[in-house]
């Protein structure tokens, strides 16, 4: 969809102006600028050490999620193993730098992604080799057959994997350039903005060649593709190689960051992250997986800290985004740029009214089914810690009828409600399309 | 002489134990407008399927302009010069009308998998897409989504994308099929102009799209060709009228 948005403002009319003038390189260049300076101060706001690290997850988050988005949003390949160029980019740039600390090469840390990057591409080209001649399920299944076979060779292959504990290194050991050691968390924070800057550049301007544009048309139609010349199976191995070097760029990262890689890093959970976030994200844009990215590794770290069972909401989420916002967060946010566009903002004032009106309900929902989640998990994993436990900084009692009863009126009465207030939403949507459609005729 | 532009010597082609195709000899010479027609399930789909490499002959020989690419996968075929459209409409849905055509023309262009220039700095390959569609007449709406154009304009859009490649031969599968009159009318000037100079083989039903555009036609009944002339003799051919044309027994 988004690609047919870009390409409305990108076609030239018939004997038009050429796309390459200067004006056309600021306006390409400008969003890059802008984000390079929000990366540049975002430090200077969060300025505390578990902000800086968030940020940093989220960097490398970005990377991965968008690599990943390289296959099941461009070329339309669903992989559940992506997370093994991840991690094998991980292990190879911690072995990388324990060597160049061993040796003491002259090698300084912010050249170290190259390493993850290039045995992603080494390791997507020889498994993309054997996964890629065909699409949909088959490749589905090759894919996870792959991420399996490699998560269960890092427990055996001890000497690589180091096992349980995993591979540690120590990144301020390496070559200082600039008087940089990298011991504090910006320093390395600014290291994983500079390739998350260059990764994400080098990502969309993929999109934008004879081979990204290709991609959409294997993803499409792949038969119709090979009667325009093109060998399909080649288009998806490039695909796959180039996603599996930025997804190794990412694990380089990962690897930098935390100073240790463990074989959890190529197992099915890190492929089910990236997934989870692409698709949260929105697949069909080139910002849907970022903003995935940035969301999942948000409630990664905060829900982790209130919750324990927080991947139960994490999966609950998912669940919701793909029964109810298939296109993710970003297709939500696009289905809004014709009232945009259309300058419609006294109607966009009136849903975003109707919105307020509908998301009380939502919520009251919310924090009904919260307290029955937690209540349960309380009374059935945790017994032996006593009933009493605390929702919301509240102290209640799993074991009395109170909360319960309460718990039950605040879900079916929220649910009640907002069947109620989602016709106004829908009224609001309507009309401001109707209105939108009106002021373009 | 030079070699025939497409030549098929005794194809055969079985599904199992069904014989579809049996023993098809035909050649079509450069420049020349064929027209294969034939009551349904003759196998003519299956002889297209054949020759544009989508199914591989049980045996027998596709040669074009003399070169044997019996076997070769699609898109080697289409690399040498010859391009196909489809019976049931075959494009990109969810791309834009541009997007379609911009795809069919890049491989011919050289522009293969390229993944470090811009597609937007192309020239060539805006200056070609911009052609095609205007041949076609959907230059007015490349910016729509091709699954929702009308099914004439897909159909356009389907002969569009088969001609942008610029091969020199075209087979065109029931172009006109589910075309209103005035319709088929415009179809067939579509065709008579994009396949000026080019090799065309066309299947299709409609006897007047047929006389008015073959050179020469071949009849196609139960995997054979059982006649292969110009239209004025294939009128009076006594097989072809009790095969096809449904002469009373």
């Amino acid at each position: 969809m988004s690609d047919i948005a870009s390409d409305a403002v990108n076609t030239p009319a018939p004997g038009g102006l050429s796309s390459a003038g200067p004006r056309a390189v600021v306006r390409l260049a400008a969003p890059w600028i802008a984000l390079a300076v929000a990366f540049s101060i975002l430090p200077t706001i969060f300025t505390s050490e578990s902000a800086l690290t968030m940020l940093s997850m989220m960097g490398i988050m970005i990377v991965f999620a968008l690599s990943y988005n390289m296959l099941l949003g461009e070329t339309g390949l669903l992989s559940f193993g992506h997370a093994v160029y991840y991690g094998l980019g991980g292990f190879l740039a911690v072995h990388a730098m324990n060597t160049v600390i061993h040796d003491a090469l002259p090698v300084p840390l912010v050249v170290i992604p190259l390493v993850g990057g290039f045995s992603g591409l080494l390791f997507g080209i020889i498994f993309g080799s054997v996964s890629t001649r065909r699409a949909g399920t088959v490749f589905a299944m090759i894919s996870l057959g792959l991420g399996e076979l490699v998560a269960s060779s890092s427990l055996i292959l001890r000497g690589f994997f180091g096992g349980e504990e995993g591979v540690s290194t120590n990144r301020t050991k390496l070559l200082h350039l600039f008087g940089l050691n990298f011991g504090p968390q910006i320093q390395v924070y600014y290291l994983i903005a500079g390739w998350c800057l260059l990764c994400m550049a080098a990502m969309y301007a993929l999109t934008r060649t004879p081979f990204g544009r290709m991609c959409n048309a294997v993803r499409e139609n792949p038969e119709r593709v090979q009667f325009v010349g093109y060998n399909p199976r080649t288009l998806r191995l490039i695909a796959f190689s180039l996603a599996g070097l930025f997804a190794g760029i990412a694990g380089a990262l990962a690897a930098i960051n935390f100073e240790l890689v463990n074989s959890a890093e190529v197992g099915a959970g890190q492929s089910g992250v990236v997934l989870l976030a692409a698709y949260i994200g929105g697949i069909g844009s080139f910002m849907g997986p970022v903003i995935g990215a940035i969301l999942v590794t948000w409630l990664e770290v905060m829900l982790s800290d209130v919750t324990d069972v927080w991947q139960l909401y994490f999966g609950l989420l998912f669940i919701g985004m793909v029964m109810f916002a298939p296109n993710g967060i970003a297709g939500l946010l696009m289905m809004h740029a014709p009232l945009w566009q259309a300058r419609e903002y006294g109607s966009m004032l009136r849903l975003a009214l109707a919105y307020l009106v509908a998301l009380v309900p939502a919520l009251v929902l919310l924090v009904g089914l919260i307290l029955v989640i937690e209540m349960t998990y309380h009374l059935s994993v945790k017994a032996s810690e006593g009933t009493t436990i605390s929702v919301f900084h509240v102290a209640l009692d799993a074991a009395s009828k109170i909360p319960w009863v309460a718990a039950a009126v605040l879900v079916l009465g929220g649910f009640w409600l907002f069947r109620l207030t989602w016709p106004v939403v829908g009224n609001a949507w309507h009309d401001a399309l109707a209105h939108a459609d009106g002021r373009a005729k | 002489m030079t070699a025939p532009a497409v030549e098929l010597i005794d194809l055969h082609k079985n599904f199992g134990a069904t014989q579809i195709i049996r023993g098809v000899s035909l050649a079509v010479s450069a420049g020349e407008r064929h027209a294969i027609i034939g009551p349904n399930g003759a196998g003519k789909s299956t002889l297209f399927n054949l020759i544009s490499g989508r199914l591989t002959p049980t045996s027998g020989t596709v040669q074009l302009n003399g070169e044997d690419v019996t076997g070769l996968p699609p898109h080697q075929i289409n690399r040498r010069g010859l391009s196909r459209s489809f019976q049931v409409t075959n494009i990109f849905p969810r791309l834009s009308v541009w997007e379609n055509v911009r795809c069919a023309v890049l491989w011919s262009l050289g522009h293969k998998y390229t993944f470090w220039r811009g597609i937007e700095e192309l020239a060539d390959v805006r200056e070609r897409t911009e052609t095609i569609l205007e041949a076609v007449e959907l230059i007015g709406r490349r910016r729509v989504q091709a699954g929702v154009l009308t099914y004439a304009e897909q159909r356009a859009l389907e002969i569009g994308i088969t001609i942008a490649g610029g091969a020199g031969i075209m087979l065109l599968d029931e172009p006109s099929a589910g075309m209103s009159v005035a319709e088929a009318a415009r179809a067939v000037a579509l065709i008579r102009k994009v396949s000026e100079g080019r090799t065309l083989i066309m299947i299709e039903h409609d006897m007047g799209v047929v006389f008015d555009l073959a050179d020469r036609i071949s009849v196609l009944v139960y995997g054979q060709i059982i006649a292969s002339d110009v239209p004025a003799r294939i009128k009076q051919d006594g097989a072809v009228q009790a095969a096809y044309l449904g002469a009373a027994p």
